[in-house]
C-alpha cells in the first residue's frame, strides 16, 4: 500500500518535472527576449559606454563594428540564441573574454555565499518558526515575533552598515570587505564572508521563520490536530508527524523564494562588502551595456529560480501522503 | 610662479635633469622619514568592473590609470608642479615645436627582459590612430603626422602643427609605452615600477616590485593589491578598519570621520575638476549675454564651497584655469553673488518672471544642489527656475549639452591647451555652451606653437579673460580631491592631475610599519 503510494508519487513527481522542464525552457526564452528588448530601450550601447563621454562619432562606429553592434537587433538576438542553444554564451563585449570565463570566476562565489547562508538560515528559521508556533500567544512567541518583525522591517544595507561599524571599525574582529582569492584558506574565507552571511541571514531567517510559523499555526486549528492531541500524542510528535507533512508545502515554497533571493538579490550585500559575486556582475553588465554577459546572468538567475520552485513543488508532493496518492 | 617663468622649457627637458627630476620628492619631506624597502599595501580605488583593462589606450577610470602607472612608464612624467619631465625619454627636444626628437634612455628593460627600443615607442604611439584599438585619446593622436624610428634609441615625432605641450601630452597614462606588437592584455609587459602577478577584471590587480626598474632605488613597496570599492561608505570603513591602507575619493562629509581616527590622514589635492552650469549660446533665452551675466551674479560660490564641499574646494571665477596653475591669470576681478546686478541683467534681458527648466544629475557631481541654490536665489530676483533631476545613467549621451540650461562636469586635463581645445574652441565637439569667439581660437593656436613661457602665460591669460566675460559657462568652484591613508604609508603628496598623486603614487610611497 505504502509502496504503491510512493510509486505513484514518484510518477507524479517525474511527470511534473518533465512538464516543468518544458515550460522552464519557454520561460527562459521569454525572459531572454524581454531582457533583450528592455536593454535595447536603455540609452546608449556598449560601444558608447566603453568609449565614454569623450568618444567621437567615427570611434563609436568603428567600435560598434568591432563588437558586431552594427547589425540589426533581431539578427543579434538570433545569433546570441543560436550560440546559447549550442552551449556557447558568447564573448563579453567589455571584458574581451568569453562570457563563460567571466561567469565561472563569479558563480562559485555566489553559490558558496548562498549555500553557507542557507546552511545557517534554514535550520534557524525552522526552529524559530516552529518554536514560536508551539508557544502561540506565549512569552517566547511574542519575543520571537517582535524580533523577526523588526528583522524584516530593517533594510539590509542598514544591518550591513551597523555590522561593519560595530565588528570592523570599532571591535576590529572581522574584515569590513569580503576579499576572496584563490590562495585563501577555508578559515580565512569564512572570516571574510562572516559578515555578508550574517547580513543575508538576518533578512531571510526572519522571512522564512514568519512563513513557517504561519503555516504551522494554520494547521494547528485543524480537527485532525485536535484529534491527535486528544489521543494524547506528545506536542513535539504532533508537530513533526502530523502537522509538518501538511505544512511543508507552503514552508518549502517560502524557503525557495528566500533562497532564490540569496543568489540574485544579494546585490546590496555584494556592493557593501565588495564581494565579487554574480549580482554585482549583472549590475556591471547593465551599466556597461554588455548584452551577452547580461543575458547569461539573467538566464542563470531565472534558471536558479525555476529549479528552486521545482524542488519546492516536488518536495511538497513527496512529503504529503494525500498529494502522493493522487 | 616667478620661479616657473625663469626656467626655460628647453633647460628643463634637456639632458641632465633626467634622474634628478625623477626623484620628485623635495628634501624636506624625505628628511621626515627615509624611504625603506618592503611592505604590502592594499589600495581601494573608486570602481572596478569587467571593463577593467591593462591596455593603457582604453583606460577610462581612476582604477585603470593607477594600474597603468604601476606597470608601465611613459616617455615623460608629470610632477606636482604640472611640468613634464623626461622619463623613458632621456631628452625630448624640438626647434619648431612641430618636429620632436626623442632620445631614449639606455638600459631600460621590459618585465620580460627585452630592451626598450625605438620600435616599441613608435608602435605604442601609432596604435592610437587605429580605430579598432578604441583609444580614448584617438583625437589627440591625430596630430601625430608621423612617428618613426631613427636608430635604435631615437624616435622622431612629426606633428600636424606646432604644439609646445607634446611632452605634457605624452605623460598621460594612455600614452604609456608597451612592447611592440602587444595584443593580449590579460597580463602586462611594461617598463614600470611593478609587475603584474594577478589581474582579475572587476576583482583585483596584484603587482610586485620590479627589481630591474630603471629608476635606481625605486620602487619601495614589495607588493600592492589594487581593488575597487564603489560604495564610498564601504571604502572609508575599509580604511578605518585597517583592511586597506589607501583609498581614493573620500567624500567631504566623511572627512571628519577619517580625521577623528588617530592612525589615518587625509590628503587634499586641489584640482581643476569642476562642475559647471551650461548656458547654450545657440538657444534662447540662454544665449542672451544679459542672462549669462545674471546667472554668474546669482552664483553663491562661498556657499557652494562650504555647504557642498565642506571647504574642500577652491573658489572659481567662471574660467577653467585654477589659481595653482602655472598659467593662472591673477588680475581678473572675482565675480561674486550680487542680487541687484543679477536683477538688472535679468530685466535688460526681459526675462523677469520667466519659468525656465534647468537639468541636473548626480552624474555631474554636486549639480543637483547647485541647481537648487540657483533656484533659491533666482526666486529672489524674479527668475523662476525649475530643477529637473535626471538619472546619472546615460546622462552624458541623452542630456549633456542638449538643453538650454544644464550642467557639465570636467576632469582635470594635463595642459591648458587640452582643456581649452576640448571644451572652449568654437568648433570643439564638447564646446559645452556653443560659444564662438574667433579671437579665442586664434590665441589658442598661437599659444600652442609658442615656446616662450612668458608669452604663453600672457596668451592663456587673455583667453581666461575672454571665457570669463563671454562664454556661456559658469564655474562656481574647483573641487578638491580627497584621499584617505594609513599614517604608516609615507611619501604621499598632492599632484593636482588626480587623486593618489595624479594616480602615480605607486613608485613614490613607502611603508613604515
Amino acid at each position: 500500500m505504502a509502496g504503491a503510494a510512493t510509486f505513484s508519487g514518484m510518477k507524479a513527481a517525474l511527470i511534473l518535472i518533465g512538464k516543468r522542464f518544458a515550460s522552464s525552457l519557454l520561460t527562459l526564452l521569454l525572459v531572454s527576449m524581454t531582457i533583450f528588448v528592455i536593454a535595447q530601450l536603455l540609452p546608449g550601447d556598449a560601444a558608447q559606454e566603453a568609449l565614454g563621454q569623450s568618444a567621437t562619432a567615427e570611434q563609436v562606429a568603428a567600435l560598434r563594428h568591432e563588437m558586431g553592434l552594427d547589425r540589426p537587433a533581431p539578427v543579434r538576438y538570433a545569433s546570441w540564441l543560436s550560440g546559447m542553444v549550442s552551449g556557447d554564451p558568447g564573448q563579453s563585449l567589455v571584458a574581451n573574454m568569453p562570457v563563460a570565463e567571466v561567469i565561472s570566476s563569479r558563480l562559485p562565489n555566489s553559490l558558496l555565499l548562498a549555500a553557507l547562508t542557507a546552511l545557517i538560515a534554514v535550520p534557524a528559521a525552522l526552529a524559530i518558526g516552529i518554536g514560536s508556533a508551539m508557544n502561540r500567544g506565549g512569552r517566547i512567541d511574542r519575543a520571537l515575533n517582535i524580533t523577526t518583525l523588526s528583522m524584516v522591517a530593517v533594510p539590509e544595507f542598514l544591518v550591513a552598515t551597523i555590522a561593519v561599524l560595530l565588528f570592523s571599525v570599532e571591535l576590529r574582529w572581522l574584515p569590513s570587505i569580503a576579499l576572496v582569492s584563490d590562495e585563501m584558506s577555508w578559515g580565512e574565507y569564512l572570516r571574510g564572508v562572516a559578515m555578508p552571511i550574517l547580513t543575508l541571514s538576518v533578512v531571510v531567517i526572519a522571512q522564512m521563520a514568519r512563513m513557517t510559523r504561519a503555516a504551522v499555526i494554520d494547521q494547528m486549528d485543524r480537527p485532525y490536530v485536535e484529534m491527535a492531541v486528544l489521543k494524547g500524542v506528545a506536542p513535539v510528535q504532533v508537530v513533526l508527524k502530523h502537522i509538518m507533512p501538511n505544512a511543508i508545502a507552503p514552508i518549502v515554497n517560502a524557503m525557495a523564494l528566500s533562497l532564490s533571493y540569496l543568489l540574485g538579490g544579494a546585490v546590496i550585500v555584494e556592493t557593501i562588502f565588495n564581494y565579487p559575486g554574480l549580482a554585482s556582475l549583472m549590475v556591471n553588465a547593465v551599466t556597461s551595456r554588455d548584452m551577452p554577459l547580461l543575458q547569461a546572468c539573467a538566464m542563470i538567475f531565472c534558471a536558479a529560480y525555476l529549479i528552486l520552485m521545482l524542488i519546492a513543488d516536488v518536495t511538497a508532493i513527496l512529503a504529503n501522503p494525500r498529494l502522493r496518492a493522487q | 610662479m616667478d620661479e616657473f617663468a625663469s626656467l626655460s622649457r628647453r633647460g628643463l627637458i634637456g639632458a641632465g635633469l633626467g634622474l634628478g627630476a625623477g626623484l620628485l620628492l623635495p628634501d624636506s619631506v624625505l628628511a621626515a622619514s627615509k624611504p625603506r624597502r618592503g611592505g604590502h599595501i592594499r589600495v581601494a580605488s573608486l570602481s572596478s568592473s569587467t571593463a577593467d583593462t591593462l591596455d593603457p589606450a582604453k583606460g577610462a577610470l581612476s582604477t585603470d590609470y593607477v594600474r597603468h602607472y604601476m606597470v608601465y612608464s611613459g616617455l615623460t612624467q608629470m610632477g606636482g608642479d604640472l611640468i613634464a619631465r623626461p622619463a623613458l625619454a632621456e631628452r625630448i627636444v624640438s626647434d619648431d615645436q612641430t618636429v620632436w626628437h626623442v632620445r631614449l634612455r639606455k638600459g631600460v628593460t621590459f618585465h620580460d627582459g627585452a630592451s626598450l627600443t625605438a620600435q616599441d615607442v613608435v608602435w605604442s604611439l601609432l596604435r592610437h590612430k587605429d580605430p579598432a584599438v578604441g583609444s580614448k585619446l584617438a583625437t589627440i593622436a591625430e596630430q601625430f603626422a608621423e612617428v618613426k624610428a631613427a636608430g635604435k634609441q631615437d624616435v622622431v615625432i612629426r606633428l600636424t602643427g606646432p604644439n609646445a605641450d607634446l611632452p605634457a601630452i605624452l605623460a598621460q597614462s594612455h600614452f604609456l609605452i608597451l612592447r611592440a606588437g602587444t595584443r593580449d592584455f590579460r597580463t602586462a609587459n611594461g617598463t614600470g615600477p611593478y609587475m603584474v602577478t594577478q589581474f582579475r577584471p572587476g576583482v583585483r590587480t596584484l603587482v610586485r616590485r620590479n627589481p630591474n626598474y630603471w629608476k635606481p632605488g625605486k620602487a619601495w613597496l614589495d607588493e600592492i593589491e589594487l581593488i575597487g570599492i564603489p560604495d564610498e561608505v564601504s571604502r572609508v570603513n575599509a580604511l578605518l578598519s585597517g583592511d586597506v591602507q589607501l583609498v581614493i575619493a573620500v567624500n567631504p562629509r566623511s572627512a571628519k570621520r577619517v580625521m577623528a581616527s588617530r592612525g589615518h590622514g587625509l590628503l587634499e589635492t586641489p584640482s581643476s575638476l569642476y562642475t559647471n552650469l551650461i548656458m547654450r549660446q545657440d538657444q534662447l533665452p540662454t544665449g542672451n549675454p544679459h542672462f549669462v551675466a545674471a546667472m554668474k551674479y546669482l552664483t553663491d560660490r562661498p556657499l557652494i564651497k562650504r555647504a557642498l564641499y565642506r571647504g574642500y574646494a577652491t573658489i572659481a571665477n567662471d574660467q577653467p584655469i585654477p589659481p595653482f596653475h602655472p598659467y593662472y591669470r591673477a588680475d581678473l576681478p572675482q565675480t561674486s553673488l550680487d542680487l541687484d546686478k543679477a536683477r538688472w541683467h535679468l530685466q535688460r534681458a526681459g526675462l523677469t518672471g520667466v519659468r525656465l527648466p534647468v537639468y541636473a544629475s548626480p552624474a555631474a557631481d554636486g549639480s543637483v544642489d547647485m541647481a537648487s541654490i540657483l533656484q533659491e536665489y533666482g526666486s529672489r530676483v524674479g527668475l523662476n527656475l525649475a530643477v529637473n533631476r535626471v538619472p546619472a545613467d546615460g546622462y552624458w549621451s541623452t542630456h549633456w549639452m542638449k538643453h538650454p540650461l544644464g550642467f557639465g562636469n570636467t576632469n582635470p586635463r594635463p595642459t591648458a591647451d587640452l582643456l581649452f581645445s576640448l571644451f572652449y574652441k568654437s568648433d570643439a565637439a564638447w564646446n559645452e555652451s556653443g560659444w564662438k569667439n574667433p579671437r579665442f581660437d586664434r590665441l589658442l593656436l598661437e599659444a600652442r606653437g609658442e615656446a616662450d613661457q612668458g608669452r604663453r602665460k600672457q596668451l592663456y591669460g587673455e583667453m581666461q579673460g575672454l571665457v570669463r566675460a563671454h562664454c556661456g559657462v559658469g564655474i562656481p568652484v574647483f573641487i578638491s580631491l580627497i584621499d584617505g591613508y594609513d599614517r604608516r604609508l609615507k611619501g604621499l603628496r598632492p599632484v593636482s592631475l588626480g587623486g593618489l598623486m595624479g594616480y602615480q603614487f605607486a613608485e613614490h610611497v613607502w611603508w613604515e610599519g
